[in-house]
Formats: C-alpha cells, structure tokens, sequence
C-alpha cells in the first residue's frame, strides 16, 4: 500500500511515463522547428505567418501541459484543471485588454 | 490493527501531500498572470523604438533556437529524474537532475550573453520603450529560471542526504511543475518576443 501510493505521486496528474514524455518531447521539436522554419526562411506571407506561429505555439503549450504536466479532466484532475482554465480566461482578459485599451487611445491621440 | 492504523495515517498524509501541491499549482497560476502582465506591456510597447534600434536588428534566430534547444531538452530530463525518482532509484535521479541543471545553466548562460552582448552595443534597457519591455519580459523568465537552478541545485542536495524520502519526493514534485511551467512561458517569449519579432 505504502510502496504503491510513494511510487505513484500523481496528486491529480496522469501517470507519468517515460511514453508520455518521449511524446511530449517529439512533438514540441516538431513545432519549434516549424515554428523557426516559417519564420527564418520566409515561407509564407506576412499575415500567415503570424497565425501559424501562434497556432503552433498553441499546439505545444497543449502538448506539454498534457504530456509534461499530465493534466487531465479526471474528476481528481479536474482540481488542477479548474484553476488553469480560470487563469486563462484572466490572462485572455488582460492581455486582451490590454491591448483593446491602448489600441484605442493610439488611434484617438493620433 | 496496527497496518490499518498505518494505512489510515499513510492515506491522510498523502492527502495532505495533494493539498499542499494543489497550492503551489495557485502559485504558479498566479506566476502565469504575473508574465501576462509583462506580454501585455511587451506587446503594447515593442515598436516605441525611439532613437533606438528595432527589434528585428538585434534578433539572431538561430541562437534563440540554441537557448530554446537547451530549455526543451532540460525540461524533458528533469521528466526523466521524475521517473527514476518513482522507481526509488536515488543514483538515477541524481544523474539526470544533474543533466538537467547543466543544460538550465547553458540557456541562462545563453541568455546572459544576449543580454551583455546587446549593452555593449549600446542597446540597453534605458534607451527605448521597446527595449525596456524586451528585457523586463525576457529577463524575468531568466531569473526564474536562475532561482529554479538554485532551487535544483538543493534538491540535488537533499536526495544525497535524504534519498528519495517522502518529503524529498514532494519537493521534486513542485519543482517539476515550476520547471514545466517555465518551459511553456518560454514558448510564448520566443513566439511572441523573437519569431514575431523579426517577421
């Protein structure tokens, strides 16, 4: 019981396994490197761009909160889960805000 | 009677052990804000270049790919000490947190160059908005960093006079998160500060 439970130490994440990271680790080079090729040798146009680096930096932020941090939506997980979706929502807010406040009073002081 | 007792207060401390680790995951959602903070101003001043240099003049795309080479794999090898610390293997742990603290040091090395490289020339954080921005953002990600190796530094510390003991165990636990998590955030600084910096 003793030896399971200190072997384990999950405290709400997934198993970790050295699968689950190899995985993690396979894909995250596969979008940095995208993400540095699109950009270092000007493979598409400037809007593209944008949306297909920050879509790749999405992509790896999911694949190393699932794969690294193991993050779940098991009803243990989800107590981890909650509070991340809840600082996204906050950040989304700020950032968001942030730059909706100052986009605004540029155009206006111009 | 005595194993159940034993069990009960096992159950209860492990419990306690997931409370304490849920907290320090508020701590890191609240480092989360605090670098959104910093990318809001990042994004809102990085074309004030003033008499300054633009960003995209002093971007080296492929040492940020070096720095993001090294943070990567650091963050992969401390997963790898994890797993030799669930397999009770106090030799293996130690050799792969060892890795992963020298691969920690190259990035902030790395990165202090950087940072000494563009004050030689002139382009330090005084002379414009955007400047000022690139090396909040960016230098508060490296002192994270630096304060995780100093933290790794102890770990490694506490496993060779401890071993793998309980507490040793959940310490790893919430420096593994704070290792992961500064991983992430450095995916955002290198999207965000250096690719769209340079497009």
């Amino acid at each position: 019981m003793s030896d399971h439970a200190t072997t384990q130490m999950k405290y709400g994440a997934k198993a970790k396994t050295l699968k689950s990271y190899m995985t993690g680790l396979t894909l995250s080079l596969i979008f940095t490197f995208s993400a540095f090729a699109v950009i270092g040798k000007h493979l598409l146009s400037v809007p593209a761009s944008y949306i297909t680096i920050t879509a790749l930096a999405v992509a790896q932020l999911f694949a190393q909160v699932i794969c690294f941090l193991r993050m779940n939506v098991s009803r243990e997980g989800n107590w981890n889960t909650m509070p991340f979706i809840f600082t996204f929502i906050v950040v989304g807010v700020l950032v968001g805000g942030s730059l909706w406040i100052m986009y605004n009073l540029d155009v206006n002081m111009m | 009677m005595t194993s159940t007792t034993l069990d009960h207060h096992h159950d209860h401390q492990a419990h306690s052990d997931s409370i304490d680790v849920f907290g320090f995951w508020i701590y890191i959602m609240t480092d989360c804000v605090l670098f959104a903070t910093l990318f809001a101003a990042f994004a809102v001043l990085h074309v004030d270049n003033a008499a300054g240099p633009t960003l995209k003049q002093i971007i080296h795309l492929p040492y940020v790919l070096g720095e993001t080479m090294f943070l990567l794999a650091s963050s992969f090898t401390y997963g790898l000490a994890m797993l030799g610390v669930y397999k009770q293997s106090r030799a293996r742990a130690v050799f792969w947190l060892i890795v992963t603290f020298c691969l920690g040091l190259s990035f902030v090395v790395m990165e202090v160059r950087e940072f000494m490289h563009l004050y030689a020339d002139g382009n330090s954080w005084h002379i414009s908005a955007a400047l000022s921005s690139f090396f909040t953002l960016v230098g508060t990600h490296g002192t994270h960093v630096s304060f995780g190796l100093i933290w790794m530094a102890l770990m490694i510390g506490q496993l060779l006079k401890y071993g793998t003991s309980p507490s040793v165990n959940r310490r790893l636990t919430y420096l593994g998160l704070f290792w992961h998590f500064l991983d992430i955030v450095w995916i955002f600084v290198f999207t965000i500060v250096y690719l769209m910096g340079v497009i």
